[in-house]
This record gives structure tokens, sequence and C-alpha cells, in this order.
């Protein structure tokens, strides 16, 4: 409860705010239905003709949920016009690029720390990576696997998102591995540990906790780069073609809803991931 | 025949000394130029001594424990280990080394930690359950297998990592100021208790200190080094009895070695 609480204030405020702007942006088109009229309109007529526009600028508050209940509780979810049906291709595609991501990032951590050629090569490339736009990388993604004779866009998807989601999962792993200290391999060596054994005794045990708390960040990267990816070149399903659809075809509260799905879809990820992380500390020892 | 080559056998292997070094140098190269760690250190250890390096840091007496134990290897001279090279002796599991610093696992109970050598070295799991409870009996930590290491004090940690050096049965436990870091009530305890393990299992023991009563209580020989470069100024044999309750620190020959200790390490120290 003593945690609610801040959060709703400031839920609250936003709200206000919103409600705010949403009259005075909104306010522009009710002055000029007015003048084409000819007549004068007072601010107490105007606040409430701003509340129930077909086309907002922008939207309040009520009318965002209003449209976000009946894109998700509205139709069957498996129609077209669900929400539900177009948060779960936006889940299929993070959880799919989220998988690679974690994949790729370990693997390259693993042989970053091996490997010294690895680290003075490879770790500068994964950094430069992530200052490419990915706005401006996901059409090409997109067409060379159309080139390559990938069907659907399951695939390129699930690339555009590994490859924000590899990162954070890159750059902690890196840091988990190395964090064991000298006392501790040396006291593997009196043992006579070789490499393997110090590699699953104490470096990856060790890095777990870096690992978990990499996993919100990507997560998180992982669902912005799947709907990226869903964004460019015709794509029909998924929350990011909702949202491009709603702002191409001048109905802003299509695209506010969706954004909204995937607010809510981005909450569930990382609570999920949450519930992992607390279910592994628990079993490595760790409470709280 | 063979009845009597194995008896020779055994009696070499009783009389041989467990340590040896002979003229033992190591330099390190640092940025700074050479340190020399180590300068001609000459010293033998026999099977079931219980011997104490005690000076100022920087005066070798880790560095030397550490070449013991292979982590560091010497630039010139020669060190065995039970007559054989320090790397070949860590092959065949010759001894246990106890850090600073308890240094269990975080994420492995006390009994896990325990048994981290024993899956390094590929014993049963059988095997490795016997040792377990052992072990935990002689650090008097019987029935705390199954805690993890925060729910455990410090003093209790230690013990358990001296029970994880002490699983896989080496002759030989090497303790670098395993007790530097915890009171001194906890130390008095851990030191007796250090001592009745030590009759207990018979091992030689090789155990670095700060501390003059505790090298004195400890010891069956003090060796008394000084730095820069580091070296052994004395070798004191402790006459004291193999019995030694905590009283006798307040006994006229215990205060004798310790006068003997402070004057080697005063010595050591006005060469500079």
């Amino acid at each position: 409860m003593s945690r609610a609480l801040p959060v709703l204030s400031v839920l609250l405020g936003i709200v206000v705010i919103w409600y705010l702007a949403s009259i005075w942006m909104n306010s522009t088109w009710v002055y000029d239905q007015a003048e084409r009229a000819g007549t004068t309109i007072s601010f107490a007529e105007m606040v409430p003709q701003t509340m129930d526009q077909e086309r907002p600028l922008l939207p309040p508050p009520h009318q965002v949920g209003a449209e976000l209940w009946k894109g998700l509780f509205g139709q069957a979810i498996t129609s077209k016009r669900s929400l539900v049906y177009h948060a779960y291709v936006t889940f299929k595609g993070t959880m799919m690029g989220f998988g690679l991501g974690i994949i790729a990032g370990v693997l390259l951590a693993m042989a970053i720390v091996r490997f010294r050629v690895m680290d003075m090569s490879v770790m500068p490339w994964a950094i430069i990576s992530q200052t490419v736009p990915i706005v401006a990388l996901a059409p090409m993604i997109i067409t060379v696997s159309s080139q390559m004779g990938i069907q659907g866009r399951d695939i390129p998807k699930a690339i555009i998102a590994a490859y924000l989601s590899f990162f954070p999962v890159l750059v902690s792993m890196v840091k988990g591995l190395r964090s064991p200290d000298q006392m501790q391999l040396d006291l593997l060596k009196t043992y006579g540990a070789g490499q393997g054994a110090t590699f699953l005794k104490l470096r990856l045990p060790a890095s777990m906790p870096y690992f978990f708390a990499s996993l919100k960040v990507a997560i998180a990267a992982s669902l912005v780069g799947t709907i990226v990816g869903e964004l460019p070149t015709g794509a029909i399903e998924g929350l990011g073609a909702r949202m491009l659809i709603g702002s191409q075809f001048g109905d802003p509260l299509i695209m506010w809803a969706s954004l909204f799905a995937a607010a809510i879809l981005a909450g569930l990820l990382i609570v999920a991931v949450g519930f992992v992380e607390r279910f592994a500390r628990r079993r490595m020892g760790v409470v709280g | 025949m063979w009845l009597e080559n194995g008896l020779s056998w055994m009696k070499d292997t009783m009389t041989q000394a467990v340590i040896e070094a002979k003229g033992l140098n190591l330099v390190f190269q640092t940025a700074d130029g050479p340190v020399h760690a180590l300068k001609d250190v000459n010293l033998t250890i026999n099977p079931g001594e219980f011997v104490s390096f005690i000076g100022p840091s920087g005066c070798g007496k880790t560095t030397f424990l550490r070449a013991i134990a292979a982590l560091e290897h010497p630039t010139s001279g020669t060190l065995t280990v039970n007559g054989m090279t320090p790397d070949e002796a860590r092959r065949k599991r010759a001894y246990g080394y106890v850090f600073q610093a308890a240094g269990l696992y975080p994420w492995r109970t006390i009994a896990g930690n325990i048994r981290l050598p024993l899956e390094i070295m590929g014993f049963s799991k059988a095997e490795m359950d016997q040792r377990v409870e052992r072990v935990l009996d002689l650090v008097e930590l019987s029935g705390f297998g199954k805690k993890f290491p925060w729910q455990l004090s410090g003093g209790m940690q230690q013990r358990a990592s001296i029970a994880r050096a002490l699983a896989f049965d080496a002759d030989i436990l090497l303790m670098d100021e395993p007790f530097g870091a915890l009171d001194e009530i906890v130390r008095d305890r851990l030191n007796e208790e250090t001592l009745k393990l030590w009759a207990r299992t018979g091992k030689t023991i090789g155990f670095v200190t700060h501390s003059i009563p505790e090298a004195v209580y400890l010891s069956t020989k003090i060796v008394v080094m000084s730095p820069r470069p580091g070296r052994i100024t004395d070798i004191i044999e402790s006459p004291l009895p193999k019995e030694r309750p905590l009283e006798i620190r307040d006994s006229r020959e215990f205060i004798e070695i310790a006068h003997r200790v402070r004057e080697g390490l005063r010595a050591g120290h006005l060469d500079e």
C-alpha cells in the first residue's frame, strides 16, 4: 500500500495534465467549427466539445480507455480488429527476439571473456551496433530476409528484436563472468580445476545476478524492436502495424489504444521476468 | 621383497621433510622495477609440525605460502612439497588452502561449498556426503550443512572454509591469516579449535599471521620474517607442550618466546 500511493499520485497527476492538454489541443478544432458557422463560443461551451471528438488531436484518457476496452474485449480475440490478437502477434515476435538475443548475448560474452582476441575485436563492434538507429536498419533486415527467401515476417522481426536485446545481456554477462575476484580464482586453482570447471562452478553462477538484472532491460528492448519491425513496408499484424494504420488513416484513437496495449504488454512482460528473477534468486540462496 | 620395499618407502616418507626450501628467491617484476619478495629462504618443515610465519606486511610470508601452493613460482632455488615440485604436489592433492576471507560461494549452502572441491576432483555422490558430514563435525558445524553462508557469523564462515580445505584429506593445511578479519574473542576460540583440529588430524600446518600471541600459542615452530627483501630472520622451535590451554599464554615460557619473536621482528626492522 505504501508503494501504491506514490505511484497512484503520479498517475493522477498525469491524468490531470492529460485532460488539460486535450482541452487545449482539441479546442482549436472547436473554435474553427464555431468560426465557420459564424458563431462565437464560450469557454464553458467549448470544453465538453473537446471530450468526444471523432478525430481528436489528443484524445482524452476516457476516450482512449473506451477504445482500448473495445479493442481488447469488443470482439472475439481471433478477430483482426482485436487488440488481443495483435498483442499476441507482437508478443510472439518479442519472445523469439528475446530468446535469440539471450543466446547471442550469452555466447558472445562467453567468447569475449574466454578469448582476449574476441574482447578486442568484437566488443567495439557490439557497442557501435547500438548506435545505428534501428528504424533505419529494420526495413533493410526485412528486405534482405525476403531476398533470401524467408517467408513471413516472424524471422526478420525476431532478428530486429534480438539486435536490440542482445546488447544489455552481453554487457551484463561480460561483467558477471568477470566478477569473481582473484582469491576465488586462486581457490579453484588449488583444487587443480581447469577452464571448464572454473567456468561452470564459479564464473557462470557468479554471473547470474547480472544476467537476471539484464533480462528486464532486454525484454523491453526486444518489445521495442518487434514493434519497430512491424512498422515498415506493409505489415498488417501486430501492435506496431496497428499504430501505423491508426496514424496513416487519421484514426488517432486506434493509434492511442495500440500504444496503451503495447505499454500493458511491456508491463506484463517485465513483471513476468521479475517473477523468474525472484524464483532464481531464491534458488540461489538470496532472500528478497 | 615387496614388503621390504614398502617398509623402506614408509620409512622414507616418515622422515622426509614435508616442505623443503633451499636458497629460494622470488622476484616480482612490477612497473616500479623488480621487487624482491623472497630472498635466499631456507626452511624445512617436518610432518605434523605447526609452523607459523610472522612478520610485517611485505615480508613475503604470504608469498612463501603461495609458492608452496604453486600459486606463485620461485625465480631461483628449490622448493619441494612431499618431495615433489609444488605443481605436482597440487595434482596429488597434497594441500588444502584457507584464505583470509572465507570466500564461500553465496549461492551454495555450507554443505554445497564443502562439496565444491570434491565435485571438481570427481568424488562419488555417497563419498561426498560422507566426507561433508565428517569435516562439518571436525569444525563443529554439524547441522549447519543446509544453511547458506549469510546465515552464519564470520567465525562460523571461516570454520566452514577450513572444513572445505579439509574435505579431500590433504596432509598439509596452508592457512593465510585465516582469522585476521575476526574479533579477538572469536579469534581466541578459533585458535583453540585449530589446535584441537591439528591434534585430531595430525596434519602439517603452515599458518601466516600478524599476531605474536597467535603465532606463539599455535606453533611448534615460528618463522620470523622481515621485509625488503623478504627473508627469514629467526626460526624458533617452541618448547611449549602439545596440550595448550588458553591460560598457557600467561606462563613464563610463553612470554619468553613472545619476547624472542618481538626481538626478531625488531631486528629485521633495524636492518633497513
